[in-house]
């Protein structure tokens, strides 16, 4: 098996994969959860500037997605067919509530009328809160593990998504992203929207602990194959612990005006937490519940070394390309929202 | 129906919703190109008002062509889940390069090129036009790259049997220089430049058959014409070669472009006309010998037609494939003849006296985007009943775990949203069309505005007409 620095290339894809959709549920994570406390906020003016803090990187932000999944599509064929046709539902239904929210965030400012602006808010704020649920929701289903047979092709039944686990995972999730997006607004406003947003964080992040107690416990106690990788590795411990501090420091620096820190500690809440699940897994992909040896690894669901090793180059020179661009638009859109002529 | 009849209906419809955005933002990418470039070397606002106008149009339409796109490049595992494993080898990694190095590309630049006026000066906008602009080109590399792979498989080896067959790439670059891919490439390019330069030309006649905007829409116009004309006759070239590439690797899909059925015999070539499968007749109006000239340059030459193909290895709707062929070219050559007629007027000094020709330049935006969709019903369809022409059929590629209710629900599901879509589209491309590119408010007082007037070399204020 070809190797780079001692890991092999499947792994380093995993790694890859992993990382990007880490990179995409901090980064689509801030505007989601955005997006989901929209309603919150009463006066248009707000409404405005919560949508124009989002405006220029959003759509930015969801291209992680899109390479996440073509990443999954090079990589892991197999996985990528098996869960997105086991999880066929769902995913229509995900797929029609990102349309629903770029068309919203779109359409909302091109018509003055009362009736068509809140129209396209509370489309806005369902859908973005919706969207935060079902990826909870599909991460709690491949913690979980589907039933596959040994074709890996999914055999459970058309609702088997909607169980108490994956929706605990999804309310975790929505929670999460919250707590991210009002930290990423409090970062972008003034005044007393600002005032109103360092209370929505507060609350927020109550929410997300809450959600996520419940979660550690419920998977601890019922979900046997998980809770094994913590036993079998003592190191497991640790990650938990620096989420905690991650917690904690969140509100300390919100309190301190220190937002940039208190973003890239809720950003460290969300890397550890997908961090876990994939240690926990691995390196299992896609358990196959009730059928253990059906699960797609690693090693079984990979594409062919030439096809990784092509793509990880693709990786080496894209990913920094990547960063950079991504880099300067943040960097240009730095600071409090200003609204202007070209704004939502 | 069945999972596969609702399956292929369900990507038919998605797909080509998809691909009414994506040749409009590639297209009008380009010309927004020329026109920024013009306001950097000449300093005329009208310039700069004409890009920010079209600015605003454009990211109406990219916003509905990302929102649909995403659909696509999940429905390959949803809906065809055999498939997906069969060929995620080869071309996962070209969709995985279109993600880092296409979308990343535009959509990061997108947010400068939309709300970046007053964040930037002059020449980093111009750049993140440019960016956009290469960003959206790229990603119709990699998406036709896989496509054609489909078409013209080469550079894979197949491993594995029954339900675990799946092809393995062998050599890279012979994947993604496969035969047909560089001329599709170009063909939907030039298609692409075709739907962009239309728009433009529709909207500045219609703004000069109003008596508004004059002085700033002839100037557009102009812009436009001259990639509709470059990209119009460059769309009979590279249409010629991708004919060539289907006669030598797809005989089937030929045999069905032409409505030619007899086992080996001359071919002709119709201008147009009807096909009968029962009767295995072709009639209309042809050129004798036509087919068998094209492919090998001899009008007497025999061409293998349908029945010298298994019955069921053959495309089912030869009629269709037959009327949608003839109507993209058809198109292609009214366009060509369109945009030289229009230049000669240019030439002589009258281009904008004739008001016939400039109501049917406000109709002529809907004939790339027929061409476009046309092309590749031509394309697609012809193919059937292969999804990866003679190594995966059609039938044999679909997901075993999804259902034909499923299907049907995402489908009736998609339609609505759709519907929902095109109609919203429609009415803000019309209110932004009749609202014109004249802010009522606001106009001067973007913060960096002067010092962008300032910055360009030199500035002949215009008066807005
Ligand atoms: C990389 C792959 C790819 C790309 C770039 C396209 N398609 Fe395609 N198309 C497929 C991959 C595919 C497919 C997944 O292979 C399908 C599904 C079923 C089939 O036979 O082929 C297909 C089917 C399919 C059909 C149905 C044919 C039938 O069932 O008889 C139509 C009408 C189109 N496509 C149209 C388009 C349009 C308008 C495209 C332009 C954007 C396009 N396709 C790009
Ligand atoms: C089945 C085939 C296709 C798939 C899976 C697909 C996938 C996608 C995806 C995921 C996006 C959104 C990317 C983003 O977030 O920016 C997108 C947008 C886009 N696609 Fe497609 N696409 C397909 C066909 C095509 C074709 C054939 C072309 C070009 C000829 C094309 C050109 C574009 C462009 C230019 C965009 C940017 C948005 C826009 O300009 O409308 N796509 N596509
Ligand atoms: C002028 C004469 C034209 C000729 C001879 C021509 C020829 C062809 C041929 C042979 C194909 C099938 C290729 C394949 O199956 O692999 C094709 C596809 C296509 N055509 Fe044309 N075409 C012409 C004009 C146009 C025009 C005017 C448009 C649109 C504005 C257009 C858009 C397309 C598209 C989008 C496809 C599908 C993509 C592809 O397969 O390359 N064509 N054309």
């Amino acid at each position: 098996m070809e190797t780079f620095v001692g890991i092999d290339y499947a792994t380093w894809w995993f790694l890859v994969i992993g990382a990007v959709f880490t990179g995409y549920a901090i980064l689509d994570g801030f505007d989601l959860g955005a997006g989901a406390l929209h309603l919150f906020l009463n006066k248009e003016n707000s409404r405005r500037i919560a949508l124009n803090a989002i405006g220029p990187v959003w759509d930015g932000n969801e291209v992680w997605l899109v390479i996440g999944g073509g990443a999954l599509f090079a990589g892991f064929p197999e996985v990528y067919a098996s869960l997105l046709s086991a999880f066929y539902t769902p995913f229509m239904i995900f797929l029609v509530a990102l349309i629903f929210r770029a068309v919203s965030i779109e359409f909302r400012s091109k018509e003055p009328m009362l009736w068509w602006r809140r129209m396209w808010d509370v489309s806005y704020c369902l859908s973005s809160a919706l969207l935060a649920f079902l990826l909870g929701m599909m991460l709690g289903n491949v913690a979980q593990g589907i039933l596959l047979d040994k074709d890996h092709i999914y055999r459970g039944t058309d609702m088997a998504f909607l169980n108490p686990y994956a929706c605990m995972v999804g309310v975790t999730a929505l929670a999460l992203f919250m707590m991210h997006g009002a930290i990423y607004l409090v970062m972008k406003t003034e005044d007393r929207l600002y005032a109103k947003l360092t209370i929505i964080v507060r609350r927020a992040t109550i929410f997300f602990v809450i959600s996520f107690v419940i979660t550690s416990f419920y998977t601890v106690l019922y979900i046997p194959h998980m809770a094994d990788q913590i036993h079998d590795s003592p190191s497991m411990f640790v990650l938990p612990v620096i989420m905690i501090l991650a917690i904690a420091n969140i509100t300390r620096m919100v309190a301190k005006r220190k937002y940039l820190l208190a973003f890239l500690s809720s950003a460290l809440v969300i890397s550890v937490s997908l961090m876990i699940v994939c240690l926990e897994l691995f390196p299992v992909i896609l358990y196959s519940a009730g059928a253990p040896e059906n699960s797609l690894t690693v090693y079984n669901a990979a594409s062919s070394e030439k096809t990784l090793g092509i793509m990880l180059t693709v990786a080496a020179i894209g990913v920094p390309l990547v960063a950079a661009y991504t880099t300067f638009v943040f960097w240009t859109f730095k600071g409090k929202v200003t609204l202007d002529e070209t704004s939502y | 129906m069945d999972v596969e009849i609702l399956s292929r209906i369900q990507f038919a419809f998605t797909i080509a919703f998809h691909y009414i955005y994506p040749p409009l933002s590639i297209g009008l990418g380009l010309v927004m190109v020329f026109m920024e470039g013009m306001y950097l070397k000449t300093g005329n606002v009208i310039y700069e008002k004409m890009t920010r106008f079209w600015v605003k149009i454009f990211a109406l339409i990219f916003g509905i062509g990302v929102a649909t796109g995403i659909v696509m490049e999940f429905e390959f595992g949803t809906n065809w889940a055999v498939y997906s494993r069969y060929v995620g080898d080869v071309f996962g990694s070209a969709l995985a390069a279109e993600g880092i190095f296409a979308f990343a590309l535009e959509s990061g630049f997108l947010g400068i090129l939309i709300f970046g006026w007053n964040r930037v000066g002059p020449r980093v906008h111009f750049f993140s036009t440019i960016m956009v602009t290469l960003g959206s080109m790229f990603s119709a590399i990699w998406i036709v790259v896989a496509n054609s792979w489909q078409q013209t498989p080469a550079g894979y080896h197949v491993v594995g049997e029954g339900i675990n067959a799946r092809a393995e790439i062998t050599d890279f670059w012979a994947m993604v220089f496969n035969p047909s891919s560089v001329d599709r490439i170009l063909h939907v390019w030039s298609g692409s430049f075709l739907a962009g330069a239309f728009l433009v030309t529709s909207v500045s006649a219609w703004y000069i058959l109003k008596g508004k905007y004059i002085e700033l829409s002839r100037a557009s116009f102009k812009i436009a014409l001259l990639v509709a004309l470059g990209a119009s006759l460059f769309q009979l070239f590279s249409g010629h070669r991708s004919a060539d590439i289907v006669a030598r690797y797809q005989p089937a899909k030929l045999a069905a472009m032409e409505g030619h059925f007899d086992s080996l015999a001359v071919a002709d070539m119709y201008l147009f006309g009807w096909v009968n499968k029962e009767e295995q007749k072709t009639s209309g109006l042809s050129i004798p010998g036509g087919l068998s000239f094209m492919t090998h340059g001899d009008f007497n030459a025999p061409v293998p037609g349908l029945n010298s193909i298994p019955e069921k290895d053959r495309p089912g709707a030869v009629n269709f494939v037959f009327q949608t062929y003839h109507i993209m070219i058809a198109i292609g050559m009214f366009l060509i003849a369109l945009s030289l007629y229009t230049t000669f007027l240019w030439w002589r000094g009258t281009l904008f006296d004739k008001r016939w020709l400039l109501w049917l330049f406000v109709w002529a935006v809907l004939l790339p985007q027929i061409g476009n969709q046309v092309g590749w019903y031509t394309a697609e369809v012809g193919r059937q009943p292969w999804v990866v022409y003679k190594l995966l059929r059609t039938s044999d590629a679909l997901s075993e775990a999804v259902t034909a209710n499923q299907v049907l629900s995402s489908l009736i599901l998609f339609t609505l949203v759709y519907i929902l879509l095109f109609t919203l589209f429609v009415y803000l491309l019309n209110k932004k069309i009749t609202h014109g590119p004249y802010d009522t408010h606001n106009e001067d007082h973007s913060p960096r505005h002067l010092e962008m007037a300032d910055a360009v070399k030199s500035s002949h204020p215009t008066n807005p007409s």
